[in-house]
């Protein structure tokens, strides 16, 4: 019998849904496997791809199974398809099958449906690791060196994870639509990322963090929602990166609240109190709070665009054709069905920002935009406890969802952080003060060296306060290989 | 849908296209003004369009032949950033009365026709460079261009997807011109017209659905390269300086619209409209560097832009005007004389692109869904390019012999050598050699009287009219037949008169007006697309379209 649970070994290819048996997709994943090796050596990782790295591996996708630990090369790195158990009697959670057995097979008339938004969720994979490449040589000690590496091979899998789908259930189709997420790079002239955020570089580490924190972020409802989807395939499949994804969303957060923390610190410690005494603050080495936030206002509001329009005929047929569904579908108490239901939608009238209630069913983006806006505050309130205990008066803030769009009712109009419709002179004005400047990007900059001895870390971040793995604080969890 | 649509634009005014114009090559950007729409209701998204949006640019395509002569190859492409046009906008389909989706289609394609056309005939040739996703009417813009490049960066790509999405056709030339212009093998030619994601990379040139797809990086240069290789391919005649198409000199009321050359007269109770083409007044120009010193004031240009607008007017505006009346009043000897000049010189540039406006504007009048009827009265001028408009219409009536107490001249028609062969119907023949397909000999007869001056004796001997009636008989016999006609079903005399108006072979452009339009007209009605149920209804809701699943 097929072992499900258990990952198997026995092909080049590690995975839980029996590839060694199945001769076709097996064919295609293993011609489709140089490529990717040629991929991450040459967009992976920058300078590392010799060194021994701590890193966690699936051999189970129970929840005991799922992280083992061990030193490995990245290029080794055992990328497998792994999915979820395949949940007994699963019916379709929304849309107009809602009850009906979950296919699992895809369905000819949403063939295309599907394929896109698996693409587009494919796409945005590996294009994180393409941003973050350059990182590692600027880290700020051997433990986030580490927690690098961990997302990016696991962005790495995810990839594997669409790209199975699309081989297994999509034919030649699919292999094409596999090649090219292979063939399109972050920020090429030639063959850019599909979405805007992707093209962007990432290029400090407080970047990074926040990258992880918000933009991942936006990447775990789309999984979130695709999890919900009456195709079993895909539904397995975002399960189980989700639960790689927690560990994503954790190093975007711990890693702010140290940078915080690092700035609070060094200010108690130096006797200032004004978090706006720039210049004294960058003195100590540290990033100063106004900084931080206005990193967050950028990060916060280009994850805000990834949702696409408020009101989204895409969005709507993907629900009513029951292959995407909303946040925890299965806890919301309606007919999911939605076709009487309305949601309030913001909008922009006579220069207004008024609530519109809209069909709930072109609603979807918007509702788990309000999902994830919610998901997103949790760690702000966290980070802003960490300022209250070191005693400095400082309050991190998510701005207005009008601030800084480029997608969507705001597209068009300029909106302070508090929400207030402003004139364009006026934006012009002020926006220094809520956007990065250059001169704030240099100055982060200037503190990206590297530290690379075990237990030590950076001037502008905090040690964590426990290590991976419950490892001791002078783990070494990148044994560098220096050529 | 009540307001007056006008299609008269400013340039200084477009809200949706842009041009560069570089030596003999344009540039033309499509950069849709999202909230400039024509109507309430939808928004312009991703470089779709409405009415307005295509209102703009078959003004650009017009003052590109007139006012910028010096140019020889215009590029088409997006103002806008990984889209090129995502087709005609769906909301404003789905909100659009029947009668405007219709009408809307048909002024699109004789757009697209005429910039189709400009590269052959004209020597201005539209490339149509393509990054981003380019869907149904988006793809149709590129079709009609002499050469579409597109670019191979993983996700541009050209879609025809309203089958598969909208339950509708790609209606604007596009399931023609993917067959009969571009030749793709029609069992390809299916396979692309029912995946909504369409075609992108090597398969788009494999398949002929574009001519090249060149990387990214040369993508520039490549359109560069072949705008410079098209502007040297170009037969356009030399040109130092355009004609300014001024703004119409034009006034409107409850009972018509006064033009210079044209007078509009409403009788709205009968259905009825009567169009009256005013001859020149004065002496002809004395060279075609004369008429281009006139500029749009020469009468040939000035009533082609009248005529051409007034038609455009009532059959956007004036649904319930079923029956057009056209007259003519003035000199007929004028009238040839004002056309001579040009035809005597039609390498000219300026003289060419006049007769050309003239073939388009007689063919706006085949393809008008209104019973045609001329009238040739005392003192009509139906001479040259004006006895043409005689065999556009269905019927037509002459006054035969002198009118008691009228002092005008009898009533006369004058051929001209242009009415054997300058101005071509879409199926290719000329109005005469569709007239007489069964009797060809006609033609040969009609040819030898040119410049004769022929009463209506002559006139009914060669059969260039109907009927004709005297003095006693004509007053009756116009109404009785003009009350007949517009009793019938509109319905039936759109069907009737577009069946009978294009006897003869088939061309790209008939199968485009008569097999394509039809079919979507029909689909247009039906509850599959446009039913409470159907997919053009409930596109944006989520839902999809109810479909009645018995073929018919």
């Amino acid at each position: 019998m097929l072992d499900l649970i258990n990952v198997a070994y026995d092909t080049q290819i590690p995975n839980n849904v029996g590839l060694s048996s199945d001769k076709r997709v097996l064919k295609a994943l293993e011609k489709w496997h140089p490529g990717y090796i040629n991929w991450w050596n040459d967009l992976g990782p920058d300078g590392f791809q010799e060194s021994l790295v701590y890193l966690r591996t699936a051999v189970s996708v129970d929840p005991k199974g799922w992280a083992k630990f061990d030193y490995v090369k990245m290029p080794e790195y055992r990328w497998g398809i792994l999915l979820a158990p395949q949940a007994e009697g699963r019916t379709i959670p929304c849309g107009e099958h809602v009850g009906q057995p979950a296919w699992q097979e895809v369905p000819g008339e949403y063939r295309n449906m599907l394929k896109r938004l698996i693409v587009i969720q494919g796409d945005t994979e590996p294009a994180s690791v393409e941003q973050q490449r350059h990182l590692g040589k600027t880290a700020p000690s051997l433990y986030d060196m580490r927690n690098l590496f961990q997302v990016n091979v696991e962005e790495g899998r995810h990839l594997w994870a669409m790209v199975y789908l699309l081989q297994k259930y999509f034919g030649a189709d699919g292999r094409e639509e596999a090649d090219d997420l292979l063939r399109r790079t972050s920020g090429s002239e030639e063959a850019p990322r599909m979405l805007g955020a992707f093209n962007e570089a990432t290029p400090d580490w407080l970047s990074f963090f926040m990258f992880t924190y918000f933009t991942d972020r936006d990447g775990k409802m789309q999984l979130e929602s695709l999890a919900q989807s009456g195709f079993d395939p895909l539904s397995r499949t975002c399960r189980f990166m989700l639960t790689e994804e927690a560990h994503h969303m954790f190093v975007g957060e711990t890693g702010v609240g140290r940078v915080i923390q690092a700035t609070c610190e060094a200010m108690k410690e130096a006797g200032i109190d004004d978090p706006y005494d720039i210049e004294k603050v960058r003195a100590l080495g540290v990033i100063d709070l106004p900084t931080i936030q206005k990193k967050l206002n950028l990060h916060y509001s280009l994850s805000l665009d990834l949702f696409g329009s408020e009101v989204s005929t895409n969005a709507a047929n993907a629900f009513n054709a029951g292959i995407k569904g909303r946040y925890q579908e299965a806890k919301i108490d309606d007919d999911h069905q939605l076709h009487s239901d309305t949601y309030p939608v913001i909008q922009l009238k006579d220069g207004k920002i008024v609530w519109e209630d809209v069909p709930a069913l072109s609603a979807i983006n918007m509702r788990l935009r309000d999902d994830y806006v919610r998901d997103a505050s949790g760690g702000v309130k966290r980070w802003n406890a960490t300022i209250e205990k070191t005693g400095v008066q400082f309050e991190m803030k998510m701005p207005h969802q009008g601030f800084y769009r480029h997608i969507g009712v705001f597209a068009d109009a300029n909106v302070d952080p508090d929400g207030a419709i402003i004139s364009k002179e006026e934006w012009d004005a002020k926006k220094d003060e809520w956007l990065p400047t250059k001169a704030d990007g240099d100055f982060i900059q200037s503190l990206m060296k590297p530290v690379w001895e075990p237990g030590k870390f950076a001037s502008w971040i905090a040690p964590p306060r426990v290590g991976i793995d419950n490892k001791p604080g002078d783990f070494e969890y990148v044994k560098l290989h220096m050529a | 849908m009540s307001k007056r649509i006008d299609f008269q634009v400013d340039p200084e005014n477009y809200r949706h296209w842009r041009v560069d114009y570089e030596g003999d090559v344009a540039k033309l950007y499509m950069d849709v003004d999202e909230k400039g729409g024509l109507f309430d209701g939808y928004e312009l998204k991703l470089n779709s369009y409405d009415l307005g949006v295509d209102i703009e640019l078959s003004d650009i395509v017009q003052r590109m032949r007139f006012e910028h002569p010096e140019v020889k190859a215009i590029v088409l492409q997006s103002g806008k950033e990984r889209v090129f046009c995502a087709g005609a906008n769906i909301r404003m389909l789905g909100g659009a009365a029947h009668s405007h989706k219709v009408n809307f289609c048909k002024f699109t394609n004789e757009t697209r026709n005429t910039f189709e056309a400009a590269g052959q005939e004209s020597g201005q040739h539209y490339i149509c460079a393509v990054r981003g996703a380019c869907a149904g009417g988006g793809y149709e813009l590129a079709l009609a261009c002499d050469h579409i490049i597109l670019a191979d960066d993983g996700s541009s790509n050209v879609a025809l997807p309203e089958v598969p999405l909208l339950a509708v056709l790609p209606g604007t030339g596009g399931l023609t011109r993917v067959t009969d212009k571009r030749k793709v093998r029609r069992d390809r030619a299916d396979v692309f017209c029912s995946i909504e994601e369409g075609v992108k990379g090597k398969r788009a040139a494999e398949w002929n659905l574009v001519d090249e797809v060149v990387a990214n990086s040369r993508f520039d240069e490549t359109i560069a390269e072949r705008a410079k290789e098209f502007a040297a391919r170009s037969t356009r005649a030399a040109a130092s300086e355009g004609v300014k198409l001024t703004p119409l000199k034009r006034t409107f009321n409850d009972n018509g619209v006064t033009y210079s050359t044209i007078e509009v007269d409403i009788e709205r109770e009968k259905g009825l409209v009567t169009i009256t083409i005013k001859g020149p007044d004065g002496d002809a120009p004395a060279s075609i560097d004369a008429i281009a010193a006139e500029g749009a004031d020469a009468w040939i240009l000035r009533a082609a832009r009248e005529l051409d607008d007034a038609i455009l007017h009532l059959r956007l505006n004036e649904l319930e005007l079923g029956t057009w009346v056209i007259r003519s009043q003035g000199d007929p000897a004028a009238v040839l004389a004002h056309e001579k000049v040009v035809t005597d010189n039609a390498d000219h540039w300026l003289a060419n692109e006049i007769l050309l406006y003239w073939k388009r504007v007689l063919k706006r009048l085949d393809v008008t869904s209104r019973s045609l009827v001329a009238l040739v009265e005392p003192g009509s001028c139906f001479a040259g390019v004006l006895a043409e408009v005689l065999f556009a219409v269905d019927r037509s009536y002459m006054a035969e012999g002198d009118f008691e107490g009228d002092n005008r001249h009898v009533a006369a028609i004058t051929l001209s050598d242009n009415n054997f062969g300058r101005f071509p119907m879409a199926n290719d023949l000329t109005r005469l050699q569709t007239r007489f397909l069964g009797e060809p000999g006609k033609v040969d007869e009609a040819k030898g009287r040119i410049g004769e001056t022929l009463e209506a004796y002559d006139a009914n001997e060669l059969g260039l009219v109907t009927y004709c009636f005297d003095d006693i008989d004509w007053e009756d016999e116009v109404r009785i037949f003009l009350e007949e006609r517009t009793s019938f079903s509109p319905d039936a005399m759109t069907g009737m008169e577009a069946n009978l108006r294009f006897p003869g072979p088939e061309t790209m452009e008939t199968r485009i007006f008569g097999r394509l339009t039809a079919w979507q007209n029909w689909i247009f009605q039906r509850p599959n697309a446009v039913g409470e149920n159907g997919a053009l209804q409930r596109y944006g809701t989520g839902v999809r379209g109810d479909y009645d699943m018995r073929r018919v």
